[in-house]
């Protein structure tokens, strides 16, 4: 059964949206990721132009996001203060990355850019997650695990600004979450994603939050981030495809749900494992798409966006 | 759901009424001695005008029917509205490929079909199928920029190329079919992706190498009902339809939480 989508102006296949979008919703639950630095890739990849997809995932990963976060509500693994300091910083630096998008865009070198981002980020906290949880699996296999200090002390504990974080067991200061939060904002806008799979391990290496509530936290923040980016992309570029986003999301909730259920049974460091591989196995494909050569090297648009 | 299934069907049948009331008026044509039809030599009649896109939308077939007085070949040219189209270069750039360099068109057709009884070249000479733009490599682009001829050829083919990966572009040459000296007919496929807009249809009567006469006709291509419905909202109540965009995604996110808590 096929489709028209009224605002993508094409015709896809009903199911193979579902299955996509349950698929990377099951992920998003298990993760507490978006999603969108699949999603994005893979909706390209099915022949949606960039600027729609980009677009339609934010508004897909909004669902998502409010489905996984209700479930880890329930087991109270959401920290709202934390979520409001770095939604703020979200807001402001998501702002700041669609002014710099719509520069680059303008510049005509977006495309390369986007596609140098996925691999440079994605490789980069892939690799990092990769080799700590391994480390991490590898101690306790060996019994050689060591009660050390909760966490390190270092000059990014000397900021002002202090602020007590109950559910995260921290005294830091407000400024490390606006940070986070504003960083990660501008390379969501950039990349087109909820920014998840940059934020998990910030809020876990940077912050030192426990693993238990950084998904919660993760998926509250983006249901704000992702909103805003929806709300902004209808206005600017009118590219949000609501018949195709309800088709996504009818998937991701669903998937969501199962997913969270799954990551309850799941051991901390063996799922910062599979996460790893999986961003890995997403930064590979970019990369390599990146070095080979192209089946023709001219390509066509309509409009001066970016080809991913 | 039932409703835009509806459209389609009262669409072909609309097609086969037009279709039949061609034929018949090409039968009643045939009949007039060939000096009181001389204004026209060419009639041309589409089996629907309007190519209304709707829901269950797989791209559709036009039928073309018409009728000459005489001998000649026959080249029919459908196109769509001109747009900008921007070609890119990719280049190896330290291992790799960057968009390197680009050329903006300003007068390339979304779609672009031509179709005739004989080969083009068989048909015409080569400044008459420029003149009138007859067929994919007689398509007239206007680049934004500046460059070279060569650059500029290789940028041109490249745009071509693109089109016809995408079923976009297409020539079917003899696929004009004769029924008999003077009844001809052809068929035009729109793909899925098709550019909305008033597409023009020209048909050319050619003989000994000369253009004798010509017949146009328009077929809108455009959405209906729902889809129109969703991008005219999309395009004129933008930040409505942004806020509700979020809200459904807020309630389904909250529903699908509801429903699995009981689980």
């Amino acid at each position: 059964m096929t489709i028209y989508l009224p605002i993508a102006e094409m015709s896809v296949d009903v199911f193979l949206i579902l299955l996509m979008g349950g698929g990377v919703g099951f992920l998003s639950g298990l993760f507490g990721v978006g999603g969108g630095f699949l999603m994005t890739p893979l909706l390209i990849f099915i022949g949606i132009t960039p600027a729609v997809a980009v677009a339609t995932e934010a508004n897909q990963i909004v669902a998502a996001s409010v489905s996984g976060v209700l479930a880890h509500m329930r087991r109270g693994n959401v920290d709202f203060k934390m979520g409001a300091v770095l939604t703020v910083g979200g807001f402001l630096g998501s702002s700041l990355g669609v002014g710099i998008f719509t520069f680059l865009r303008e510049i005509g070198q977006v495309d390369l850019l986007v596609q140098l981002s996925y691999v440079l980020f994605l490789g980069v906290v892939g690799l990092l997650m990769l080799f700590e949880s391994a480390r991490a699996i590898f101690r306790m296999r060996t019994g050689t695990a060591t009660r050390g200090k909760l966490h390190q002390h270092t000059w990014l504990h000397g900021l002002p600004l202090k602020m007590r974080f109950r559910r995260s067991r921290l005294y830091i200061s407000a400024l490390l979450p606006l940070g986070i939060g504003f960083f990660v904002g501008i390379l969501a806008a950039i990349m087109g994603v909820g920014g998840g799979f940059l934020m998990v391990p910030a809020m876990i290496y940077v912050l030192g939050m426990p693993t238990a509530v950084v998904v919660g936290t993760s998926l509250f923040q983006i249901i704000f981030v992702t909103a805003n980016v929806t709300f902004l992309q209808a206005i600017n570029n009118q590219t949000v495809d609501i018949v195709l986003a309800l088709l996504l999301l009818t998937g991701a909730v669903i998937g969501a749900q199962l997913g969270t259920k799954v990551s309850g049974r799941l051991r901390g460091e063996e799922l910062r494992g599979l996460l790893a591989l999986m961003v890995l196995g997403v930064c590979a494909k970019i990369g390599i798409e990146l070095v080979s050569t192209p089946e023709d090297i001219f390509s066509i648009s309509e409009t001066p966006g970016f080809g991913l | 759901m039932s409703l835009s299934r509806q459209i389609p069907r009262s669409q072909r049948l609309v097609a086969t009424m037009r279709a039949a009331i061609a034929l018949a008026a090409a039968l009643v044509l045939l009949q007039i001695p060939a000096d009181a039809a001389r204004d026209n030599a060419l009639a041309i009649d589409l089996s629907q005008d309007l190519i209304g896109i709707s829901t269950g939308f797989k791209g559709a077939d036009v039928l073309l029917f018409g009728t000459t007085d005489g001998d000649g070949d026959v080249i029919v040219v459908v196109r769509s509205p001109d747009s900008q189209v921007i070609v890119r270069r990719k280049e190896r750039v330290a291992g790799v490929w960057v968009n390197a360099s680009e050329l903006i068109f300003d007068d390339a057709p979304g779609f672009y079909h031509v179709a005739a009884s004989a080969p083009l070249e068989d048909l015409l000479p080569t400044p008459a199928l420029d003149a009138n733009q007859i067929g994919t490599d007689h398509i007239a682009f206007k680049s934004h920029f500046h460059t070279s001829r060569n650059q500029e050829e290789a940028f041109r083919s490249a745009l071509v190329r693109n089109k016809q990966r995408s079923s976009l572009y297409t020539e079917g040459l003899s696929a004009v079919d004769f029924r008999g000296d003077r009844l001809f007919r052809t068929r035009v496929a729109l793909p899925a992706n098709v550019p909305m807009g008033d597409y023009k249809v020209t048909v050319y009567l050619v003989r000994d190498g000369e253009i004798s006469d010509r017949s146009e006709s328009l077929l809108q291509v455009r959405k209906v009902g729902f889809e129109a419905k969703i991008t005219e909202f999309a395009f004129e109540q933008a930040p409505l339809y942004g806020l509700i965009a979020v809200i459904i995604a807020l309630i389904a996110g909250w529903f699908a939480g509801f429903v699995f808590r009981k689980v």
